[in-house]
């Protein structure tokens, strides 16, 4: 199990990953970034976050354990689904001739994921009553039928 | 799709109810003339449904999911009832969005069928029942009337040499019951990954370009309360469409569009990151290509400014 850095150095380390061309070998690290980023979203819900994997990946299992009883996470699903795109493309092609371009667009997924989490953490709210169908007050509502 | 069944929704979708709502008659003004500009183009018939009414968009929804509900039967009522139509075109995200979200509360949810009755009755009109209209996108408009044939047929200016990232933001696709329609097999659209604007602006000659963040958040709904997340999340939207090579977003939701353009702004001003991508409606640029002229599709009304942009690609 490895350490879980502060929000604040995982933002540190992908503001240097994008400002500097990455390259294919830090693909792995970028995957574990976004891993972190979950991490600190199922541990603000109270949850240990699992080392299970989903379709291979800890990363989709982190998300899905994110999004139980709160659809509004799903905002952020293909953003992890991206990232693990980016991976495998890199890591199982790093001599392909779009690998420089690859290596740039992954951090910029990586920092995506991050922001939508870090943005939610601080604002609860975010992504939930767009994409998710999800009304903010629930409790109220059940309180106080439509007349 | 067989022959049958395309040459249906053809004919269904030919005329349509339009139910702009209220984003297209204020910051999306330019979405609403480059709509109505490129379905007169394109030969397609709309009626405007009469005293439309909000959807109840996110504030209404966050307060009361119900009363939500019942404004957008109320919308699809006047259309099936008092205009005899049976399809509801929507091109705003939230808009779509919500009446689709409706359509299927009212056909799951007997509560919330007890309480769109009570209100309908109470506001004097006909209870909206699941099923009367179905209700579509812009882009499920433009894409099973015209096509991608079409339009190679109709393309006047190609946007030939024109990269483009697509963005089709969050509620066009989420959550993905609600949207039965999609990811139904070929030909159909997809959750995970949308194409229909991919489609049709590469019929009429656009590069789409690798775009990893399509559907990602903007942040559009926190855009006012919370700008620094959403000036955050839109500036890295910016900066992968460049990474990836575009020199054009295009967009299909007024929320996203005035987002992507409100904060590309704010992030040159408070973070530094200038970017240079335009910010387009797919359908200002379907038009311009049909050969219809920047002001005509309400370019000018747009917060950036492509003006130059598109005379250098010779759409002007």
């Amino acid at each position: 199990m490895t350490h879980l850095h502060a929000l604040a150095d995982i933002s540190q380390r992908l503001n240097q990953l994008t400002a500097q061309p990455a390259q294919p070998s830090d693909a792995a690290e970028l995957l574990a970034l976004g891993e972190q980023s979950l991490e600190h979203w199922v541990r603000a819900k109270g949850k240990e976050p699992t080392q299970d994997l989903r379709e291979g990946y800890r990363l989709l299992a982190l998300h899905r354990q994110g999004a139980d009883k709160d659809p509004s996470f799903n905002a952020c699903r293909e953003t992890c689904r991206e990232l693990v795109y980016h991976y495998n493309l890199l890591t199982l092609e790093p001599e392909h001739p779009e690998s420089a371009q690859r290596a740039r667009m992954m951090p910029l997924v990586a920092n995506h994921l991050f922001l939508f989490i870090s943005g939610k953490l601080e604002s609860q709210e975010l992504g939930d009553f767009c994409c998710a169908s999800r009304p903010l007050r629930e409790k109220v509502d059940e309180t106080l039928p439509v007349q | 799709m067989s022959d049958k069944k395309a040459k249906s929704k053809q004919e269904k979708y030919g005329e349509v109810a339009y139910y702009p709502g209220c984003a297209l008659e204020g910051s999306g003004s330019a979405y609403n003339s480059s709509t109505k500009a490129l379905g007169k183009a394109l030969g397609l018939k709309i009626k405007e449904v009469e005293n439309w009414n909000c959807c109840g968009a996110m504030e209404v929804k966050n307060i009361d999911p119900k009363l939500q509900t019942y404004l957008s039967s109320r919308v699809m009522s006047i259309a099936a009832n008092k205009m005899n139509m049976n399809t509801v075109m929507a091109p705003c995200n939230g808009c779509y969005h919500n009446l689709k979200k409706a359509e299927y509360d009212l056909a799951n949810d007997e509560e919330t069928m007890e309480v769109v009755d009570r209100l309908s009755k109470k506001a004097g009109h006909e209870t909206y029942e699941a099923g009367q209209v179905e209700t579509i996108h812009a882009l499920d408009w433009v894409k099973e009337t015209i096509g991608e044939e079409g339009l190679k047929e109709r393309v006047k200016n190609s946007l030939d040499g024109i990269k483009i990232a697509n963005y089709y933001g969050c509620m066009y696709t989420r959550p993905r019951h609600i949207f039965p329609e999609k990811d139904a097999g070929p030909g159909s659209e997809s959750t995970s990954q949308p194409h229909f604007m991919d489609d049709l602006l590469e019929a009429a000659g656009a590069e789409n370009v690798e775009f990893p963040l399509k559907t990602a958040c903007c942040g559009g709904a926190h855009t006012l309360s919370d700008s620094d997340t959403s000036t955050l999340l839109v500036s890295n939207i910016l900066q992968a469409a460049e990474a990836a090579g575009a020199e054009v977003i295009a967009t299909e939701c007024p929320t996203c569009h005035s987002g992507l353009e409100m904060h590309q702004i704010r992030a040159e001003k408070t973070l530094g990151i200038k970017t240079n991508v335009k910010i387009i409606y797919f359908t200002q640029l379907l038009g311009m290509a049909l050969g219809l002229k920047p002001k005509a599709v309400g370019l000018h009304e747009n917060i950036s400014n492509s003006f130059d942009f598109v005379k250098e690609k010779g759409l002007a």
